[in-house]
This record gives structure tokens, sequence and C-alpha cells, in this order.
């Protein structure tokens, strides 16, 4: 279990100053110019060696990520785009930070964009969020004034602007590319890669696209050290994580823990554990509404980071926990979480855009039993048709709820088809 | 160069060549819909989806991926063939079974493409999408439930066309194609998007519902609406011209045609001359060939040289203006002229005449400057090659004359010849920017030239070229945009005023006063009869037009779509159209007329045969020789030194409306809907309440 002197959202829950004053007293923005003195390249060092992994969902290695970007300015300046377009069911721990704690994204961001020799980040925040805007933007205007951003950031040298940019309540703009297009005004349907943002991004420059929680981890991992983080969980899932916990639990609750922590501890430590003990435990999301489902027996034991998950077949995604106990009709959960997909495709590529509409008709269906068990097979082939085959992972993300809940819970599938053709059958008679 | 191997075959590319392309060089041919190598790639419809090693173990979408080093695509293997089946089904479970009455139908790409990718049958039970029909005029009919959204149509509004008028609303299964605002599509080139619509969902609204692609016999043939020489298909039904695609030339209209090529030959049915006609008391009466024939001998009999003129109209091929040029020489007349609006150019020196820069040539200018011209009306196609070449970056392009909006961005430098003096003085900040270019180009307009100044413009634009190092060795920026299909052709067969001749002007004026007698309209529709005083005339077409009204005998001739027959472009390239139907009637190619008449006159031609005749004008001037090829024409002065009046009026546009500038887009009903639509303004859908 994490403890207390290694948590890096010290303000998660709110019960602190957010401002400036506040987090000042929690260590953020102190001697931040001693960072940035440090120079680029160790910082992105520091940064690969902690072994931090994305935290929006894909859990791709950050300090790689910035080691992309192109090592010298040319005529095209960089960016750093935030993506804080939180839209993944089950998932409010960008929220909390952004509310709570923002001058710790607004530090990360000075560090980040510094590393990758951008002169401007530009912080793309899930336009449902008015709270959380009006606190990054105070927080910004806060930090601009204290010349800890502006012209000549922190005395560093290094001339930084952070501004917000307001969503308009899609999904897809959670999707990098489609959040640059976005950005620019454009319809937010994702963008063909290669080329990646990292030669062709924002108006056609050199970006990096982050989740808040990787920039907002920043300043600690450098000022305590890539080792300190890169102890903390297990190898290639190193660090702290916060954790969403939602649905039949006692206590839902953010967290923040160590990667690798077991589900089960995870729930019965901080969530106050399963409504009704562990035993009337049915499935867990274990990383938003885009990961497969698992079953009861297979989270009994799972660690919750990216490399346990996705061997169970699943994955951390953005480690929303979404908790069912026995009371809960999981087709109808499966056919819900169809509709939202159904609902937030672009419509750009074929087999999101059509796909999507069909497995939620078929899911429908299923969770009234009006199928055949023939279409169980058909549902998981044509959820196999669009997963891999689409511009973004969108399409693979309509398609595993789907997998898993047949992978998992065929027979509450079949029982339902057979619980209604039995009823057909003695109404006729 | 990378090197890669695909389906096994070995190849090496250019780097920054996608797979689909590369695949393309080896003839491996990959499914698509959405790509088309004429616009930007968007990849959505996944159908050339392919397995690459390395690479995730997913297929990639060939259009979009560059080809790496020691790549290995297989464009067959069973992950490729299992993607394109699924993505196949998916464009299926939403597209509606009515290929019976859809007009793509035989020459739909998802009907042929499902043929090899389809599943036997659907194992999708639920309801399908309705999509409502969008409003995009009259000359393109929507069907948006049967659209699969490749969005082809969307990106050539935008990136050829220049009007970014369409788009698509709507999220996943929602999205819609459309405009939004329920207006017709504001484009000169709207029809393209037929062609380009892989499926039914865009189709050929006056078209509709009229033939099946297999029963139709298909010519291919020149274009005659502007002077580009479009290359088309003609596509026949009996003695109808059902429709008209555009071919592809890379070197003049890729393959695109403009609304008029396409759309304006149901004037090829209506006002028709189907019999030769002559004055009797007064009115037109049908007579016979003989009849006709005999009228003409009776009137020319005797006449001397010097009251016979013969002027030339902007649908005259060049064959039968050879023929015409040598029967006027039999009758000692040296008055003939091929520009019926009096356009100054010098047919002594053929780059004064000529697009010399060529239509692809616009591609590597780096300075433009558009003098008295309107390309977007005057030559559609020519236009949206312009707007490629500024979309490639780095073009300055200057107008003098109206500021129209030409679908891209330009100075307006000014409006009259003041400006272009300007400039030739070099007192002109624009004659720098031509100045320091490396293939500068300058267009001149037909409305530029066909003024009483026009000879100065002329030379004024001449001087402007030698100036600012327009004609170099292997360069030359002088450019007339003509806009008569015959203007070339005629002026390079010599259809001009000989020793002692009148040109138009003088004829008109002759023949007002009575010094000439006799005027012979050859397809001349823009001579104002009234003006011609007394004179005979003597009006060969095909269509009840302006000259047929003024006409004492009429010779019917045949249309573009009914002979075969030469016609020279702006460029100078020497194209042949071909016969797709017959002249109607007692109509005839227009050559075998004029052979005929000479005959009765006495004054018998020295060919009997087409070819004969072909071998006659390539004596008289070699290019007829060398079909379809550009000869570079010879750098000389021309045109009036004299210094441009500062207080001369602006320049004029030669055409006030695109749709109807000649006596078949006159005839066209379709045509007469565009010019409702578009030039009067009323481009707002019709609710079934208007009258």
């Amino acid at each position: 279990m994490l403890r207390d002197q290694d948590r890096i959202f010290t303000n998660l829950y709110g019960f602190h100053d957010w401002r400036l004053a506040g987090a000042r007293k929690r260590g953020d923005w102190d001697n931040t110019k001693a960072l940035l003195e440090r120079g680029r390249e160790a910082i992105i060092k520091e940064v690969q060696d902690s072994g931090l992994r994305g935290r929006g969902g894909a859990g791709f290695p950050t300090g790689l990520k910035w080691s992309f970007m192109p090592k010298e300015v040319g005529e095209r300046p960089h960016y750093l785009v935030v993506n804080a377009d939180e839209g993944e069911p089950g998932t409010c721990k960008d929220r909390d930070m952004m509310r709570h704690d923002p001058h710790k994204l607004i530090e990360g961001c000075l560090l980040a964009s510094f590393a990758m020799g951008a002169h401007a980040a530009y912080i793309y925040i899930r336009g449902e969020f008015v709270q959380e805007a009006l606190n990054l933007e105070y927080a910004i205007a806060e930090a601009r004034e204290a010349g800890l951003i502006g012209p000549n950031a922190c005395g560093s040298g290094w001339d930084f602007e952070c501004y917000v940019h307001r969503g308009a309540g899609a999904y897809i703009c959670g999707e990098e590319t489609a959040l640059i297009q976005s950005l620019e005004g454009k319809k937010g349907q994702p963008r063909l890669k290669p080329p990646f943002p990292a030669g062709v991004g924002v108006w056609g420059c050199p970006t990096t696209v982050n989740n808040v929680e990787s920039i907002a981890v920043v300043p600690t991992i450098l000022r305590r050290g890539g080792e300190w983080f890169a102890n903390l969980g297990r190898p290639k899932n190193t660090g702290t994580k916060v954790f969403c916990i939602s649905g039949h639990v006692n206590n839902p609750c953010n967290v923040e823990e160590e990667m690798g922590i077991p589900l089960k501890e995870l729930i019965e430590k901080h969530a106050g554990g399963v409504r009704g003990g562990w035993d009337n435990l049915l499935a867990i999301i274990p990383g938003g509404s885009s990961v497969p489902v698992l079953d009861k027996a297979t989270a009994d034991d799972v660690l919750m980071d990216f490399d346990s998950l996705r061997d169970a077949g699943s994955g951390l995604g953005t480690a929303a926990v979404m908790v069912m106990d026995k009371s809960t009709d999981i087709v109808k959960v499966i056919a819900r979480l169809s509709r939202f997909y159904m609902h937030e495709s672009c419509g750009q590529c074929t087999p999101c855009r059509e796909g999507s509409g069909w497995l939620w008709r078929v899911m429908e269906r299923m969770a009234r039993g009006d199928a055949t068990v023939e279409e169980i097979d058909m549902l998981f082939d044509v959820s196999k048709q669009i997963e891999g085959h689409t511009i973004c992972a969108l399409g693979d993300a309509a398609a595993w709820p789907v997998q898993g809940l047949i992978r998992r819970f065929r027979p509450a599938m079949e029982q339902k088809i057979l619980e209604r053709n039995r009823a057909a059958a003695g109404a006729a008679a | 160069m990378p090197k890669l191997t695909i389906d096994g075959i070995e190849v090496e590319v250019e780097p920054g060549t996608t797979i689909l392309q590369a695949a393309e060089q080896v003839g491996v041919e990959i499914p698509r819909f959405c790509y088309h190598e004429r616009l930007s790639i968007a990849g959505n419809c996944r159908m050339c989806l392919v397995e690459v090693q390395p690479g995730p173990p997913k297929p990639a979408a060939s259009c979009a991926m560059p080809v790496a080093d020691g790549m290995t695509v297989k464009t067959n293997s069973p992950m490729a063939m299992k993607a394109r089946k699924g993505v196949m089904e998916f464009l299926l479970i939403n597209h509606p079974l009515d290929c019976p009455i859809c007009d793509q139908g035989g020459e739909c790409d998802l009907q042929d493409q499902a043929m090899a990718y389809g599943a036997d049958t659907s194992r999708y039970a639920e309801a399908k999408r309705a999509v409502k029909d969008k409003y995009l005029g009259p000359l393109v009919a929507t069907q948006m439930t049967r659209c699969i959204h490749c969005t082809r149509c969307i990106r050539f509004a935008q990136e050829v066309a220049g009007v970014p008028e369409l788009g698509a609303t709507g999220r996943g299964e929602h999205m819609e194609v459309t405009n939004y605002v329920e207006k017709a599509l504001h484009s000169e080139l709207s029809g393209n998007v037929v062609d380009l619509c892989p499926v039914g969902a865009l189709t050929n609204k006056p078209y509709a519902f009229n033939a099946r692609p297999w029963e139709l016999k298909k010519t291919e043939s020149v274009d005659v609406f502007d002077a580009v020489g479009s290359n088309i298909r003609v596509d026949s039904r009996g003695p109808q011209v059902m429709r008209v695609l555009p071919r592809v030339n890379d070197d003049v209209n890729e393959e695109w045609i403009s609304d008029k090529t396409r759309q304006a030959v149901d004037g090829l049915l209506r006002q028709r001359l189907d019999r030769p006609y002559v004055r009797k008391d007064g009115k037109l009466k049908p007579a016979t060939w003989k009849e006709a024939f005999e009228a003409i001998a009776a009137k020319l009999n005797g006449l001397s040289g010097d009251k016979i003129a013969a002027i030339a109209g902007d649908l005259a091929d060049v064959e039968s203006m050879a023929a015409l040029k040598d029967l006027m020489t039999g009758l000692g007349s040296t008055s003939i002229d091929c520009r019926q609006d009096g356009m100054k150019v010098d047919p002594a020196v053929r780059a004064s005449y000529l697009f010399n820069s060529t239509v692809a040539g616009i591609e590597e200018a780096d300075a433009l400057l558009i003098v008295g011209a309107n390309p977007r009306w005057e030559a559609a196609v020519m236009n949206a090659r312009i707007r490629k070449r500024y979309l490639m970056g780095g073009l300055k392009i200057g107008l003098i004359g109206q500021n129209v909006d030409l679908t891209y961005k330009v100075d307006h430098l000014g409006t009259g010849p003041a400006t272009l003096q300007e400039l030739v003085d070099g007192k002109h900040s624009f004659a720098e920017v031509l100045k320091g270019a490396k293939r500068p180009m300058i267009i001149v307009g037909t409305g530029a030239l066909m003024r009483d100044d026009g000879f100065q413009v002329l030379g004024a634009a001449r001087k402007l070229a030698d100036a600012v190092g327009a004609v170099t060795e292997d360069w030359n920026g002088f450019n007339v945009l003509h806009t008569a299909a015959g203007r070339v052709g005629g002026l390079d067969v010599g259809f001009v005023p000989g020793e002692g001749g009148r040109d138009t002007h003088a004829i008109v004026e002759g023949a007002a006063k009575g010094d000439i007698e006799v005027v012979w309209l050859h397809h001349a529709d823009e001579i104002a009869g009234e003006r011609l005083g007394k004179a005979f005339v003597i009006y060969q077409g095909h269509h009840g037009d302006r000259g047929a009204h003024r006409a004492d005998v009429i010779l019917p001739g045949a249309a573009y779509t009914e002979k075969n027959a030469t016609w020279v472009n702006t460029e100078g390239r020497v194209q042949r159209g071909r016969l797709a139907v017959f002249p109607p009637g007692e109509a005839r190619e227009d050559w075998t007329i004029i052979r005929a008449l000479s005959e009765v006159l006495g004054k018998t031609l020295p060919y009997n045969t087409l070819a004969q005749l072909r071998d006659r004008m390539t004596a008289a001037n070699g290019v007829f020789g060398r079909i379809d090829e550009i000869v570079p024409a010879e750098w000389a002065t021309f045109g009036d030194d004299t210094p441009l009046s500062a207080d001369a009026k602006a320049f004029a546009l030669p055409i006030e409306n695109f749709y109807m500038t000649d006596s078949i887009s006159r005839a066209s009903l379709i045509m007469a809907e565009c010019t409702d639509v578009y030039i009067n303004g009323n481009d707002e859908k019709k609710t079934g309440t208007d009258d």
C-alpha cells in the first residue's frame, strides 16, 4: 500500500487550498528554476528512467514519446497539448486533479514543454468541466502574475504560455489526433497516422499530446527522482496511479495507489468493499468502459497494472474501476455501453460507423433475449471485423466490451434467450 | 529508394509513395472507394486494407501508408481478405438494395466490388438507415440513403472546385454528407461529383432513368463549348446523344469537364436545322438541297469576288473552314474572317494567339497575371488547374479587369488598360513580381483583345512578356485565352482576310452599306442580323439560332457530335472529334456541303474524301499533321506598340452567362434551368408551392 509520503496528489479531495499559496505549501513550484536548469535532455532522461507510462489509457511510455519530438526546433514551433477531455465512462481522475490541484498540471506543462522545446501548451479541457476550467484559468493567471509562467518563466529565461481550450462535448475528441483537429477548429475526427503528431501535429507543427495525469506527475518525479518513482509499483508498471472506483461498492472514491495493487485489495481498502461482500461480486470493468469486463474469478487475484490486466484479457485503461454486484443485468450494462459507442462514433471510417450501430442493435435484442444463440457468435465475429480495422482506437473500444461479455458471460446471454423462447412457447401453448 | 515486396513481386519506388500506388506500379490492384488520385487522401473507407510486415498484427490502409524499405505487403492474404469482406459487409448493411432502380447500376464501384468481396447472404437483421435527400442544384440528383461516406464529393468541392460548400454533419451512423443550406452547388464543375461518387448517391439529374450504361455506344471525342478542348466520351443510343463524360487527358482536362460540356447536349435535340431552307417572299420555306444550291448559284452568278464575304463562328470545325476558304478563293473573295467578335491577334505570328505555356504548364508557373479574362467562366476546367497550382503554394496572381471570384486569391491590380500600361512601364509593383519569377505567366483574355484598342493591348502584353523575361528558351509565358473552340483552328488554317480582304468589322460595315452583297455565315451566330443591311445571307449551321433567322438560304450542317472533325484548342493542340450519331434529317457533315456546292458553282474543290481534305490542310499548315501534340510557336514581334490610353474604358468580359454561350447551349433546357438557378440567383430548393 502506498505510503502517505509517496503520494503525489496531496490535495486530491480538495481539503486544502487549491490556489497558488496552498499549492506552494504542498511543494509545487518549489525552485522550478533548478529543475529547468537541468536541461532538456536530463528532464527527458529522468522521465524515461521513472518508467512513467501514459495515464490516458494506452500506456505508452511518456519519456519515449517526448523523445520522438525533433531535437532542434526548426521553422515550425513545437507544441505541448494536454488532453483534459476526460470522457471515458467511469473516469473522473483528471477532473479532480484540475479542480483541486491545478498548479501541479501547470508546473508539469512548463517542465514538459521546456523538455520538448515548446513555448506554448494547450490544455484541451472537456467543455462540461466548467468549474475545472475556471480553476485552471485562475491558476494560470496566478502563475503568470507570479512570474512562474509567461516570459522568462520562473526566471529560467524560457518563455512559456499556457492556454485553456474548451471542447464541445465529443468523446472522440479525447483521441489525440481528433483533439488536434478540434483544437484547430475543425470537425473532431481522427487523422491518419503516420504522420504522427510528433512530426505533424497542431497546425502542422511537431506536437506531443499527453494526458493530464501524465503531465501532473512530472514535477514530483523530477523532484524526487525517476528512481523513486520506478521503485513504486512493479517492473514496467511503475509509480502511483489514481484509481476511480465506482458502482456497487460501499464507498465510491478516487484514490491514489501504487501500480500493481491487487484489485480486491484496492476495493476492500479504499472503497469499503463490494456491496454485500466480495462474494456478492458479479463483474468488474477495471479500466473504463472500453476495456473488456472481468468476472469474479479473475477479479479475485488480478493485479491493477497495464501488463497484468492485459494478460487477464482486459486492460488498465484509465483505471476507472466499475464494480457490479449480482443484482446487475450484465447484458444490459454492455448494451448500454454499445449505445454509447454508437452515439460517439465520429462516422469517419466504415467499420466503426456502421459496425457500432449494428453491435448496439444486436446487444439491445440480446438484453431482451430476443435473439438466437447463433447470433452470439455472429456478434463476436462482427466485433472482430471492427477491431483493428479503423483509423483510431474507438473501433477497438466499441468492440472490446462486447467481446469481454461474450468471453466471460456467454451463459448469461444464452440464459436470456432460452427464457424468452420458453416464455414465447408458453404463450403459444 | 525504398525497396519492398508486394505479393511476392519486388519493386523499388520513390520515397513517399503509398503502398497502393506502389502496388499499381506492379499491376496489383487494391480495391478502394475513398481514395482518388486527384484528391487528398482520406483513408476512411477501409476497403484498401492490406497486410504489412513488419508492423502491428492488424491490417493497414494501403492508400495512406507510405512505403518503407524492406516492407512485405500481402494484398491477398487471409487477413487482408477477411478485412475487406468485413468492410464490404459493413458498407452493405445500410446500403439499400435498389440496384435495379439505381442509375449507377452497371457502373457502380460498390456493385462491382461486392461481386468480389460481398457475402452471398446478409447477416444484418436490423432496420436499415434512411437518409433525407439533399438539394444540390439542377445537375446533381441525390439519393443520400445510398451514400457510403467516402467524402470524395466533399474533397472535390473543397480542393478542385474551390467551393467549400459540402461537408458532413452528424456523427457516427448519423453522419450525412450535405451542403446544409439546401442551395445549389455554386460551381461550374459540379457535375464531376457524379463521376466521383462511387455509388448512386450522386447521379446525373438530367440523365436520370434515361439509359443503362451497357446500352450506350461510346465515342471518344472533343468538347467544343470552350477553347480548352476537353477530352470527352460521347455516350449515344440510336440517334441520340444521351450524355457526355470526361476522358482522362492529363495535358488538358485531367479528368474533369465543365457543367456546360456535360449537360448542354440536350440542346442537340432542339431547334435543329434538319433540312435546307430558302427564303421566298420574305419567309423561310423548306427546300431540297438542289433548290438551296440553285438559289445560291443564282445569287453568286456573275458576282465579283469583292462583293462576297464569309464569317466563321465559334463552332466551326477546321475541315469546313478549309473547304470554305478554298471555295471563297475560287469565287475570288479574300474577305473571310474566323473572328466574329473582332478579336485582335496577329494571324501571321502563331505565338500571338496561342496559350503558349500550355494548360499543364500552369503547374510550373510561379507568377501569373490575368488580363481581361474570367477563366472560371471562359475555361472552367483550366481554372481548376490554376487553383491546383495555387494550392501547391508560392503562386502570386494579379488580375486586371473585372474583379470576379476565381476560387483563389488574386491581387486585383486594376480594371483597364491603364494598369496594364503601368506594368509595361515598370511603374507597378506587380511588374517586379513577374520579373522576379522564374516562369511568369500572362494570360490575355478575349475581352481584352476584342476592343478597338485590341492591337495595342496585344502589343502591351507582348512588351510586358519581353520585359519580365516571360519568354525564354524553354518557357513561353505569353498566353491568349480563347473562348471559341473554332478560333485557333480558323487562324491556323488561315481563315482570315487575305490580300485586300475585309475583316469581320469591315464585312459587316460593307454589308450595311451595300458594298458586300453576299455574306456566308458559317456557324456564325453572334453577328446581329439587322447590321447586315440588304446582303444575301447564306447560313450554314446546325441550330435555328440568331444566324439562321437572318438567312436567305440555310444549309443544315452537323453539330460536333455528328461529324468527324478537327479542333484546335487554345494551346494550339490539334485534336480530332468523332462522329457519335448521324446528323438529323437532311443535315450533312459540313465540309461535304461545301464540296457539293462547289460543284454546282462550277468551282469544284479538289478533294473527294475527308482524308484528301486533311492532306490539303496539312500541306497548308504542318500543325494539322501533328495530332494531340503541342508544336511550340516561334516568338516574334506583334501587336501595336502605341501606349495604351490612360482613360481607355475598363476591360469587359466576353461571357455574360456561362451557361448560354452558343447555339447549342442556348437551345438547351437544362442550361436554361442553370441560368435561372445560378445566374438569376434562384438557387434555393423549390418548396413545391413555388410556381
